[in-house]
């Protein structure tokens, strides 16, 4: 690594030069500052007052953590969350690492399938609840197909149903996002050091035992990528509920990040909003902070 | 990968799985297609996947109608925010793995960080601010707001690759007598051309298909296309029609998809280099 | 071509960090080639940054003909580079590499054009102008690095490893070739390697780094046949040099070194008689080649008996290793003499080229009674008081 050489008294553009890249920087450094930590602690300043329609800054404590505690939506939301999350990641993470075990056993056209399967991850989320929100129609959807096709009577209204819409939710968004985890362990799979499995082989060991055994156990830090970013969709998925159910019906199918919009932007209850969305930071903090933990923990033991 | 036999059972059940999974990935979009071109008869007698009794683009018609204009917003808001976050995320990362000097660190583990924050936090004091400059519901405005915060992704890829080009480079040219730019502009930059690429591609996706800031920052005249998709499938108001949903849904996705059809291998590198750091 | 100095150089990368580089004082004439050679992580690379300019020092002075240039940035220092990894611009083509830093010193297209001709004759490389890095192979590409650095006829030339990437046919012909330029350029250069055979082939001096201190400055020769400690000792010569740790003892006046073969034992009078030397725990130097067979009639030179263990032919010698006091000891005799493993040989030392050393400070001790010993002095003079 080299730092910049000392200057002596010469030219005033040796001088620039050695500014230059803390200039160049400069911007972004105050963006970053300003625009990610100083509106996080503003958000957070906010939670402790009593804004509603406008800002205000008299302070209430943590009044409107109570008053979100006792709110009803926000803790179906919640559990939305946890119902929907939890469902998703595990869900999207057994079929990417089941679809990615099948390409790696050299297929032909493996990126033609590969393309097909990643698709879903170009398009915005809110093209995706659309799309689904059709196929999951009542009454003109899935389930109209299949009675033509002659299944008589299958009826598939979950999208109405206040305790399933959740399970809608899922598979839209499993379905977008399981060919990103199949692409990140493909990737991980082609990595994995080949002496290993051939000598699991010539110990007598099948297949399917060599992978789960041996093959998915070493591809932990993959995991470990998948199910954060997975997270971070899950705890994002705003368009997703806003295209396909908009909460509903009623607000059974809310999720926090759609609590926190509807309760800032349309009902102007800015307090309480910001605390939802301080909660939201919580929740991911609760995530992240142990992973970095445990990474640079690892680190130091290399 | 490890070596089975052509066609033993196995074999042929590993290709009717993954044949069979690839037909469910396409069907919503089979699905969207051919809705599209059906009429709103059509679509009452017939289900999801029969073909059109008739072709008929009167959804498009409809659809580009009542969302075509906001198709342009979302170039008017896209194209600009992906050239200047790329930019300042190239010149970001060329001095965060180049230049280092003390704090430089530190600023890129906060960048880091900040890749992970849930936009909702920000969200309310970002409104108050582009509110202030003038810039509600702007298009402008929410270009603004997808530089700031498309900033640490741009950076991260840029520095990510820079970081593994030797040094010595940048020695043998500043012994050249090069400064800050021109080592940038002659060497670093043609060495580029791969990253640039996926950057360009990842932030046209994501920016493209952002719904969260475009709701908040431009509901109304400046709205950008997934804006206008989602108040286009809600509306409450009168018969469902359904072809002009899925058309509009198809013009709203087309862009982003195109661009992954032809440029994919890029978007894929997007997607595993920014996970890698995750 | 300039004259280098180094004037109580000190790097240190921070408060509470341990200096990289500690007191380093060196001259070099005009025309002179200087090797810094140590193990990895001696500071050898960091002082080379220093003397280009891409780091900057901590305290001391960086004279370039007896101006102080320490201040200076790289560009203006008149200093050209070639690394280890060559770095050569990837999207350049050859003639592009070395006209860039031409172009940016607004020399004339034509005069860019004339350079860029005699470098590249020079080199023979004129036929790869066309070419981009990626298609040139190690050696070619080491060429143009150097051509690059040629073409700007700086007044110090400085070379970061520049053979170590090569295979080790490449690298003996390089070695040669380099020799061969400096002769006819005679251009003042600093040259980093960590492998010792460079630095004594190629050098007219040699500073020995190690943790960020000069161990030893002085010719090829003075290192060699006079090193001023253990680690100068160890890291010069090939085979390293037999270290035998001991007591001496003192009879009637003369210092011994008694050697044990287990066969057989010898008494090794030195030619250093300062006093108190026997009280401390030494360490008696030899070099493989200063161990011989002893010849049939006595001479008066001290000779031990001993039991091969192993044969090392190497083709125009052959390492032969036997036990003394412990240790396993190698000789270097011609392949015809050498016996077989477990036959026993007489052997014979001059006691006037063992070296001794002081076991727990690794200084060399003594005064010799040579002509080396007038480098020693210099160099012992640069370490008092570390």
């Amino acid at each position: 690594m080299s730092s910049v050489a000392v200057f002596s008294k010469a030219s005033p553009f040796d001088a620039l030069q050695r500014w230059l890249p803390k200039l160049v920087l400069a911007p972004s450094m105050l963006i970053v500052l300003v625009g990610f930590y100083g509106y996080i602690f503003w958000t957070f300043l906010l939670s402790f007052t009593n804004s509603s329609f406008m800002p205000s800054y008299q302070w209430v404590g943590l009044q409107q953590y109570a008053r979100l505690m006792a709110n009803d939506r926000w803790w179906v939301a919640s559990k939305n969350l946890a119902v929907f999350g939890g469902m998703f990641i595990v869900i999207s993470l057994v079929i990417g690492v089941f679809l990615a075990i099948l390409l790696d056993q050299r297929i032909r056209k493996e990126g033609f399938i590969r393309t097909i399967y990643l698709y879903p991850m170009a398009l915005s989320m809110i093209v995706t609840g659309t799309a689904w929100k059709w196929l999951l129609n009542p009454g003109l959807g899935l389930d109209k197909m299949l009675r033509d096709w002659g299944w008589e009577g299958f009826r598939f209204d979950w999208l109405l149903d206040q305790d399933r819409v959740v399970y809608c939710l899922v598979i839209a968004a499993v379905w977008q996002a399981s060919g990103f985890v199949m692409a990140m362990f493909l990737a991980g799979l082609r990595g994995v050091d080949q002496s290993i499995i051939r000598a699991a082989q010539v110990d007598g060991a099948s297949l399917p035992t060599i992978y789960l055994r041996i093959v998915l156990p070493s591809l932990r830090p993959v995991f470990f990528s998948a199910f954060m970013i997975l997270a971070h969709i899950a705890i994002k998925s705003f368009d997703l509920v806003s295209a396909m159910t908009a909460g509903g019906p009623g607000y059974s199918s809310d999720l926090p990040a759609m609590f926190m919009y509807s309760f800032t932007f349309s009902r102007g209850q800015m307090g309480i909003g910001s605390a939802s969305a301080i909660m939201m930071l919580g929740a991911i903090l609760a995530i992240l902070v142990p992973y970095l933990y445990s990474e640079l923990r690892n680190k130091r033991h290399d | 990968m490890i070596n089975t036999q052509r066609f033993t059972f196995s074999r042929v059940a590993i290709y009717a799985t993954l044949i069979l999974a690839a037909a469910v990935y396409l069907v919503p979009l089979v699905v969207m297609l051919l809705t599209s071109f059906k009429t709103p008869e059509d679509i009452r007698t017939g289900n999801l996947l029969s073909w059109p009794q008739v072709i008929d683009g009167i959804g498009w018609i409809k659809a580009w109608d009542t969302v075509g204009g906001y198709f342009w917003n979302s170039v008017k808001i896209t194209v600009p925010a992906v050239l200047i976050s790329t930019f300042i995320g190239a010149m970001n990362g060329y001095v965060l793995s180049m230049w280092r000097f003390r704090g430089s660190q530190l600023f890129f583990g906060l960048l880091l960080f900040g890749c992970f924050l849930p936009f909702q936090t920000v969200l309310l004091p970002a409104s108050f601010t582009i509110g202030k400059l003038g810039l509600a519901n702007t298009t402008t405005g929410l270009v603004l707001v997808h530089v700031v915060y498309g900033l640490a992704f741009t950076t991260l890829f840029f520095r990510n690759y820079y970081v593994s080009i030797p040094d010595a480079l940048v020695k043998a040219a500043r012994l050249d007598g090069a400064g800050f730019f021109t080592i940038f502009g002659r060497i670093l930059l043609p060495m580029s051309v791969p990253i640039v690429m996926v950057c360009l591609i990842w932030q046209f996706t994501q920016i493209w298909n952002d719904f969260l800031f475009g709701v908040v920052f431009a509901s109304g005249d400046a709205q950008p296309i997934t804006v206008a998709l989602n108040n286009l499938v809600n509306t409450s108001t009168g018969a469902k029609e359904y072809n002009v949903d899925m058309a509009a849904a198809m013009i709203a996705g087309l862009p982003t998809l195109l661009v992954y059809i032809f440029a994919g291998k890029y978007f894929l590198r997007g997607l595993t280099s920014g996970a890698v750091k995750g | 071509m300039a004259t280098l100095e180094l004037r109580n150089v000190n790097k240190s990368y921070g408060k509470g960090l341990p200096d990289t580089l500690k007191n380093i004082e060196l001259k070099i004439d005009d025309g002179e080639f200087l090797i810094l050679v140590g193990p990895s992580g001696c500071g050898k690379s960091t002082l080379m940054n220093c003397i280009a300019g891409l780091e900057s020092i901590s305290g001391g002075a960086i004279l370039v003909d007896d101006a102080d240039i320490s201040g200076m940035s790289p560009k203006d220092r008149d200093i050209a580079m070639v690394f280890q990894s060559y770095a050569l611009y990837p999207t350049m083509s050859v003639r592009d590499n070395i006209a860039f830093g031409l172009k940016i010193r607004k020399m004339s297209a034509a005069a860019i054009e004339e350079e860029v001709a005699r470098v590249s004759k020079l080199l023979q490389i004129e036929h790869l102008l066309s070419r981009k890095p990626g298609q040139l192979s190690g050696g070619q590409q080491q060429r143009v690095a150097m051509g690059r650095a040629l073409a700007r006829r700086p007044k110090i030339y400085l070379f970061d490893e520049p053979l170590s990437n090569l295979d080790a046919k490449l690298r003996v012909e390089m070695r040669t070739e380099m020799k061969l330029m400096h002769q006819r350029l005679k251009t003042t250069t600093v040259y980093v390697t960590h492998d010792q055979i460079e630095a004594m082939t190629l050098g007219d001096k040699v500073a020995v780094m190690k943790d960020g201190i000069i161990q030893q400055f002085g010719t090829p020769k003075q290192i060699y046949n006079d090193p001023a400690n253990l680690f100068v000792a160890s890291f010069i010569g090939s085979p390293p040099m037999n270290f035998i740790p001991l007591r001496l003892q003192r009879r009637e006046g003369r210092l011994l070194a008694l050697l044990d073969s287990g066969q057989a034992r010898c008494e090794l009078p030195l030619g250093m008689q300062d006093a108190g030397l026997e009280d401390r725990d030494v360490i008696v130097g030899i070099r493989a080649e200063q161990i011989v067979l002893a010849p049939a009639e006595a001479n008066g030179l001290p000779v031990i008996r001993a039991e091969v263990q192993v044969i090392e032919p190497t083709g125009p010698d052959t390492l032969v290793f036997v036990t003394l006091n412990g240790i396993k000891v190698c000789c270097r005799m011609a392949p015809d003499d050498a016996p077989a493993v477990g036959q026993s040989l007489n052997l014979q030392f001059d006691p006037a080229k063992v070296l001794l050393f002081d076991a727990n400070t690794g200084e060399r001790l003594g005064a010799m009674s040579s002509p080396q010993a007038q480098g020693r002095a210099d160099n012992v003079a640069q370490f008092k008081g570390r």
